[in-house]
């Protein structure tokens, strides 16, 4: 088994991909430890080479899409999953022979899981009841947990009772009532309406301020990871693509995977014609030109993908260093904001989010699209950031 | 307004509905309360009766205690039957819906297997291995550890023998049908939380699949209970059942009022423990059961 990363990760701190170097120092910051964990079942590899450092009170998200192997990740870290190979530490300790029950574990599920057959009180306080806590400190306990995610006075409902938004509530109380080491939701907010998932959205977020603990979502919608995370775990076919903040990954995507599956980035393929320096042009696929400030000089010849965010990319006539002409395909309109589809000619048809300042463009009509030289990232023939 | 018909007209439904009540109406109501006046017709001699009401037949009944005897009988074998098969219908059932055995759908077509031959000769079959002449003491003797056979068919143990071996089915099919609709993350949240497997098992698995038990339990007690060809094949004439008393009423004696007057009296006392049954627990239990 390597230990070799295939994809640069911009270093940060609470997360690294660094394999875990054991020391007291780093199990006390730590507190979910990955080292070259590999999941497999059968010949199929779910996760390869899985190495990560979970930061104590951070709130990281494994996004990706599903198969990608980020629910197997969490899984495994409560013993849902064995690991095949590599190990796993929370709190420090190695846990690959600690069964499910020893862990101290919170889980949150898609499907809430709570027990129908119990009251909404008997379901909070089954983790206190198998810790030995003593009755009056568990009935106090569940009342503030309750309490927290603002649902006093319902111990005595039955879940079906409860609407969907209020079920994932009393999921989360039971999972943080008996103060676990580490938090796991698996999709919490998937089975919500849209509605729904805005406000616990930020309820699971206050909370997990409030409480101070650590928490490791999984998710495949990327709106839900930019705006909870403190940290971002992208990941495809079972290997990590990137880690870094929202920002990090959003602005800087180290592969085009990664730029496409947050905030589907327009691609743009094409070879270097001229280097001045930083700067660039890259002579399009599409039959246009733009230049580009790049990292680190680049070769004349070299096939580069010129990424560049809908939202970097202005329809507005006379802005941005780079014009490209194109036609409009198709307009959206989202009141405060537009989006357009224009094709640039050789199949190429990119995605311009702009807000709304003159008037909007037609469809059928021609326009210029520009955007700015730094505005953009590049990746190599390999789908690499050029970094 | 338009008088067209549409899919969910209430008239198509009814119309669709007819041919099943009335099947139920002369096949089941219709002969149930004929039945129901016969039990206050007057029994002249054997095959004779007169249309003369009389209450004699429920009196008869209600002062016989040779009829209780039997009655009390019937129940305590069919409850006996009912909860051995739930203790062993249990297990099998669990372990269907536990295994990881990718070709599941055998374990449960092995359980179908029985019904392809028919009732009777299933009944007949403990004959040959009970029986005096069967492979059990034949084996016994010829192993010289018994030296005369042993007395074990026509008792009331070889009747639930037959009875379980006709029952555990419907139990299994049952269990397994409320096994398989508990939700596994339900088990996976409870070990999370500091159960064992074990514990796990008592806190979620064993409670959510009571209805299906309950379900089994029901109908293997009704379905034992009811039953005269297991106790008239494999017991003495001491073991018989409620219903083998009414088979004599009506074909020995011919005497159709007082067999009348027992059949409704089989048919209030076994209604009486479904309508318990269906008041806490909803018949769609069983109704899942028989079709799973």
């Amino acid at each position: 088994m390597t230990t070799t990363q295939q994809t640069p990760r911009p270093a940060s701190a609470g997360v690294s991909a660094q394999p875990a170097d054991g020391s007291a120092a780093g199990a006390d910051r730590h507190a979910v430890e990955f080292r070259d964990v590999q999941i497999a079942y059968g010949k199929f590899v779910a996760v390869r080479d899985f190495s990560l450092s979970i930061a104590k009170g951070s709130f990281v998200t494994l996004l990706g899409p599903s198969g990608c192997g980020k629910t197997t990740i969490l899984r495994s870290i409560a013993g849902l999953v064995d690991i095949t190979s590599g190990q796993i530490s929370i709190g420090g300790r190695r846990v690959d022979d600690v069964p499910i029950y020893k862990r101290n574990i919170g889980l949150v599920f898609q499907s809430y899981a709570l027990f129908p057959h119990k009251t909404v009180f008997d379901n909070v306080a089954f983790g206190l009841k198998y810790r030995n806590v003593p009755r009056a400190e568990i009935a106090r306990k569940v009342g503030q947990a309750l309490e927290m995610v603002r649902l006093p006075g319902a111990e005595k409902k039955l879940p079906s009772q409860l609407s969907g938004g209020q079920q994932q509530r009393i999921a989360l109380a039971r999972a943080i009532v008996f103060e676990p080491e580490v938090l796991l939701l698996d999709e919490p907010l998937s089975a919500l309406d849209a509605n729904m998932r805005e406000e616990m959205r930020v309820e699971i977020k206050k909370i997990q301020k409030a409480t101070g603990i650590t928490a490791i979502f999984v998710t495949h919608d990327q709106e839900e990871a930019l705006s909870m995370s403190d940290r971002i775990v992208v990941m495809n076919a079972g290997s990590m693509e990137q880690i870094g903040t929202p920002q990090e990954v959003y602005d800087t995507p180290a592969t085009a995977f990664v730029a496409d599956f947050l905030g589907k980035a327009n691609m743009l393929a094409g070879t270097v014609s001229a280097v001045d320096g930083a700067k660039a042009t890259v002579a399009l696929a599409a039959g246009q030109s733009v230049s580009v400030v790049s990292p680190r000089p680049l070769a004349q010849g070299a096939a580069v993908t010129v990424v560049v965010r809908p939202q970097k990319l202005s329809v507005a006539p006379g802005s941005g260093e780079n014009r490209l002409s194109g036609r409009v395909v198709s307009t959206s309109y989202l009141g405060g904001s537009a989006i357009y589809e224009i094709d640039l000619g050789g199949k190429t048809i990119v995605r311009a989010n702009n807000a709304i300042t003159g008037r909007l463009a037609r469809e059928g009509e021609t326009v210029e699209v520009g955007f700015d030289p730094a505005g953009c990232v590049l990746l190599d023939d390999k789908g690499l950031r050029i970094a | 307004m338009t008088k067209g018909w549409t899919l969910y007209d209430p008239r198509l439904a009814w119309m669709l509905v007819a041919p099943v009540l009335l099947l139920l109406i002369f096949f089941l109501l219709l002969p149930i309360a004929m039945m129901a006046v016969y039990t206050f017709f007057t029994f002249v001699t054997a095959g004779v009766e007169q249309g003369t009401l009389t209450v004699a037949n429920w009196h008869e009944f209600f002062t016989d205690s040779y009829y209780h005897g039997f009655l009390l009988k019937t129940l305590r074998v069919g409850a006996m039957t009912a909860l051995i098969c739930g203790v062993f219908g249990y297990f099998p059932a669990y372990f269907i819906w536990a295994t990881t055995f990718k070709h599941k759908w055998l374990l449960l077509l092995l359980l179908i297997v029985p019904f392809w031959i028919s009732f009777t000769i299933r009944t007949f079959s403990w004959i040959n291995i009970l029986g005096e002449q069967g492979v059990i003491n034949v084996t016994l003797l010829r192993l010289g550890l018994i030296h005369e056979p042993l007395q074990m068919l026509y008792t009331e143990g070889a009747v639930i023998l037959g009875l379980l071996h006709f029952l555990l089915p419907y139990m299994i099919l049952n269990v397994y049908v409320s096994l398989e609709s508990i939700d596994r993350t339900l088990i996976s949240a409870a070990r999370s939380m500091g159960c064992t497997s074990a514990q796990a098992f008592r806190e979620v698995t064993l409670p959510l699949s009571l209805p299906g038990l309950a379900a089994g339990l029901l109908l293997c007690f009704v379905l034992a209970a009811g039953s005269y060809v297991t106790p008239q094949l494999l017991g003495a004439g001491r073991d018989a059942l409620f219903g083998n008393l009414i088979y004599d009423t009506i074909m020995g004696q011919l005497n159709w009022p007082m067999g009348a007057t027992l059949s409704i009296v089989l048919f209030v006392v076994l209604g009486f423990f479904a309508a318990i049954y269906t008041r806490y627990m909803g018949m769609s239990q069983i109704v899942k059961g028989l079709g799973g």
